[in-house]
């Protein structure tokens, strides 16, 4: 299940958010948050294994959360999902050139290159990444850091193009 | 011009503005600052024995009175033990506010002298927590702790403050607004979903109004009372929501669920169409959840989106504040009544009918001996006195399903009961909540011989403040309800339930300079309630009853409800 929620940026807020899926004793299989154009919004994508039954329930206690604004399932969604990898490979000189092939291939930068290899930096679904992480495998030793899935909906409706303009809740938020 | 004070004092201030009169609490090392605050203001502070029944008393105060509880605790232990009374207040939709102390800021993290990670600990125990460490952020957090807690559906608040801000000075300028962009409450309820609601519950031949805590929360008790007049249809009430429809009105049948009454379970069953208001359709009242009412349709109402389909799927779901949605049902059912009333009113006729005989074939009566006290005559003796009027508070087991049988309740905000959480040692403390929030009125704490002893140093709290509080423990020397399912579901084999060694309460009371009598005798029950019931002031009393008393009826953990034990020791299947 791919969850894209939109949350303020406070502390506690993320716990707040993996708690909900702890709790039930699901395993967390990557998570990504950052700061939106808004800088007290945060927005976190969330891949994790729920039962299909139970995903709607899940969305609900999310957007239940008070720090929460906004949470949808992109699991079934028309969405685009990207995750990066920074991969090292050891390269001894005569696999140099066939690593730069592939690399080329998977649309991949190099982003360093030493005497014992490179660095390089992969975007892509992934699957595709999981793909270039096997051969380059089958290269030499590697060290691999994966960002975790970000993604982004497809849909209009879905989607929250501007930050929300502050306003205050509804009308029992003025103290009295 | 707004004057430079302590945080300490900026908290008090924001306490007087939210309109608190009284704190259930404990002090401590961190807490020391807001204590010396305390120590001439007006603000009433209650010493409990202990921050869970702090925390339970809290609980008692809002579930009597619908305003917002107020504990308090210091770091550590202190926030610690609150936790229980927090989870209970989350499974019932209590409004509390918890005010807990926290190390300096300096030191979280230091493993410091009862540091505990409070925010960490209470996050799944709270609707919401505010960790605050910088006093500009006090006012806000405290202000928005109280309008989270109390908005919506009601549940716990903590507001962790360390010991520097306690400490700190800084202007208070009162907050008039409250900006939380993620707290987004439906309250009207969607226009259309209300008409067509109505038009299904006229369709209907045999409806059926099954009312929760919801109806207590939102005040949404007159709103009952008309929609279940105008459709004239029979109605429950959960453990949570009696006295949302009186117990002496004419369409209510009694509680549903584990050991609801033969008519509410079989009602529930057989019915075409379930009007759910304020329920979260619990295990304990739906049985097997396959096989929960499945002829009826469902209109559910409820103030979170969260609760609607969870369990059971509604064909027709409205969100929204219960008072504000039924009072525009009502106008929308007696539009429609003129034409859609005769509709089917032979059907509705046959449905009462059979409600009715549901009722006099296994009717829930009190049983009585000659020669010892039965538990359901305790109860019954009970509601003689409390006549429907009465708050009364009880703890968790058998004592507790015996009341809700046999005590009426004919207004809300009477029956005091954890009933999501089930926590022993509730009873107590929660009826000391009451007594506070209601100075001129008898309380009534029906306990347990096991939960007494789980609350017993609040002796001390009931004894100082000489409360008009009438505690009552039906004694039966056992872990009543534990015993009931070892009986019948594990052979018998009886395993620590046995609470021998139980004290002498008249020693305890005269140890506490309380009022105190044990009860054995039949003939003993009616006149010495009465005596403790005519003294102004704290009574305990020990009532000891049947040891080996079930609670009937009841559907065993995953049977269906329509398949009722009536009566030990075999199982009797009923059609």
């Amino acid at each position: 299940m791919i969850i894209s929620v939109l949350l303020e940026n406070k502390p506690g807020a993320l716990m707040r958010v993996t708690g909900l899926l702890t709790q039930r004793g699901y395993n967390i299989e990557s998570l990504t948050v950052a700061q939106t154009l808004d800088p007290g919004l945060s927005r976190m994508t969330i891949s994790v294994d729920v039962d299909v039954k139970l995903r709607p329930l899940v969305i609900k206690q999310m957007t239940r959360l008070i720090n929460v604004l906004q949470t949808t399932d992109l699991t079934d969604a028309p969405a685009v999902c990207r995750e990066m990898v920074l991969l090292r490979v050891r390269a001894p000189m005569e696999t140099r050139t066939a690593i730069l092939k592939e690399a080329e291939i998977f649309g991949v930068r190099v982003v360093d290159s030493s005497v014992d290899g490179f660095a390089l930096e992969a975007t892509g679904d992934p699957e595709k990444l999981q793909e270039f992480i096997a051969i380059m495998g089958s290269y030499g030793d590697i060290e691999v850091t994966r960002s975790g899935m970000v993604a982004v909906s497809l849909e209009a409706k879905k989607l929250r193009l501007s930050p929300p303009n502050p306003k205050p809740a509804h009308e029992p938020a003025v103290m009295k | 011009m707004s004057q430079l004070m302590s945080g300490a004092r900026i908290l008090l201030e924001c306490l007087v503005r939210e309109g608190v009169d009284t704190i259930f609490g404990y002090p401590g090392g961190v807490t020391l600052p807001f204590y010396d605050a305390m120590y001439d203001h007006p603000i009433r502070h209650v010493l409990v024995r202990h921050e869970e029944n702090a925390s339970f008393a809290a609980s008692g105060y809002a579930r009597a009175t619908g305003k917002v509880g107020v504990c308090c605790a210091t770091s550590g232990p202190g926030a610690t033990n609150l936790t229980t009374g927090l989870v209970d207040c989350m499974m019932d939709s209590i409004p509390i506010v918890a005010l807990t102390g926290q190390v300096t800021s300096k030191l979280i993290g230091s493993d410091a002298f009862q540091e505990a990670d409070t925010f960490g600990i209470t996050r799944p125990c709270t609707k919401h927590n505010f960790l605050v460490k910088d006093i500009k952020d006090l006012s806000a957090a405290i202000h928005e702790a109280f309008y989270i807690a109390s908005s919506g559906r009601p549940g716990p608040v903590l507001v962790d403050v360390t010991k520097d801000v306690f400490l700190g000075q800084a202007h208070y300028a009162p907050v008039n607004e409250i900006h939380l962009p993620g707290y987004k409450l439906v309250l009207d309820g969607h226009a259309g979903q209300i008409r067509r609601a109505a038009q299904m519950m006229w369709e209907a031949k045999r409806p059926y109004v099954y009312a929760g805590g919801g109806i207590i929360h939102s005040g949404a008790h007159e709103e009952l009372r008309e929609l279940v007049e105008t459709l004239d249809c029979p109605a429950v009430c959960t453990l949570m929501g009696l006295g949302g429809l009186p117990s002496n009105h004419r369409n209510f049948i009694s509680m549903p669920g584990m050991h609801g009454s033969y008519a509410a379970n079989m009602g529930m069953y057989e019915s075409d169409l379930l009007i759910a208001l304020g329920v979260r359709f619990d295990d304990r009242v739906t049985g097997r959840l396959a096989a929960f009412a499945p002829h009826a349709k469902v209109i559910h109402i409820d103030i979170d989106p969260a609760e609607i389909g969870k369990n059971r799927a509604a064909d027709l779901p409205i969100v929204g504040d219960l008072k504000r949605v039924m009072s525009k049902m009502n106008r929308n059912l007696k539009e429609l009544a003129p034409q859609m009333r005769p509709l089917n009113a032979g059907a509705r006729k046959a449905w009462w009918d059979q409600v009715n005989a549901w009722r006099e074939q296994h009717p829930l009566l009190p049983v009585f001996s000659d020669d010892e006290i039965k538990p359901q005559h305790l109860m019954h003796e009970v509601d003689r006195l409390t006549k429907g009027e009465t708050i009364v508070s009880v703890d968790v087991g058998q004592h507790q399903m015996w009341a809700a049988q046999f005590i009426r309740f004919n207004a809300p905000r009477l029956w005091l009961c954890s009933g999501g959480l089930g926590s022993m040692g509730f009873g107590f403390p929660a009826a000391i909540g009451a007594a506070f929030a209601h100075p001129g009125k008898t309380v009534v704490a029906i306990v347990g011989d096991g939960g007494f002893q789980m609350a017993l140093p609040e002796l001390a709290t009931m004894a100082n403040h000489g409360l008009n509080l009438k505690l009552i423990v039906m004694n039966n020397g056992f872990l009543g309800m534990v015993r009931q399912w070892q009986e019948l579901f594990h052979n018998n084999r009886l395993s620590a339930v046995e609470l021998s060694g139980f004290p002498n309460v008249e020693h305890l009371g005269a140890a506490y300079g309380i009022p105190a009598k044990i009860i054995t005798r039949p003939t003993e029950l009616r006149p010495e309630l009465e005596r403790a019931f005519s003294i102004e002031g704290p009574f305990l009393m020990d009532v000891r009853v049947t040891h080996n008393e079930n609670v009937y009826p009841m559907v065993p953990a995953g049977g269906a409800i329509n398949e009722m034990l009536l009566a030990p020791p075999q199982p009797v299947p009923v059609e």
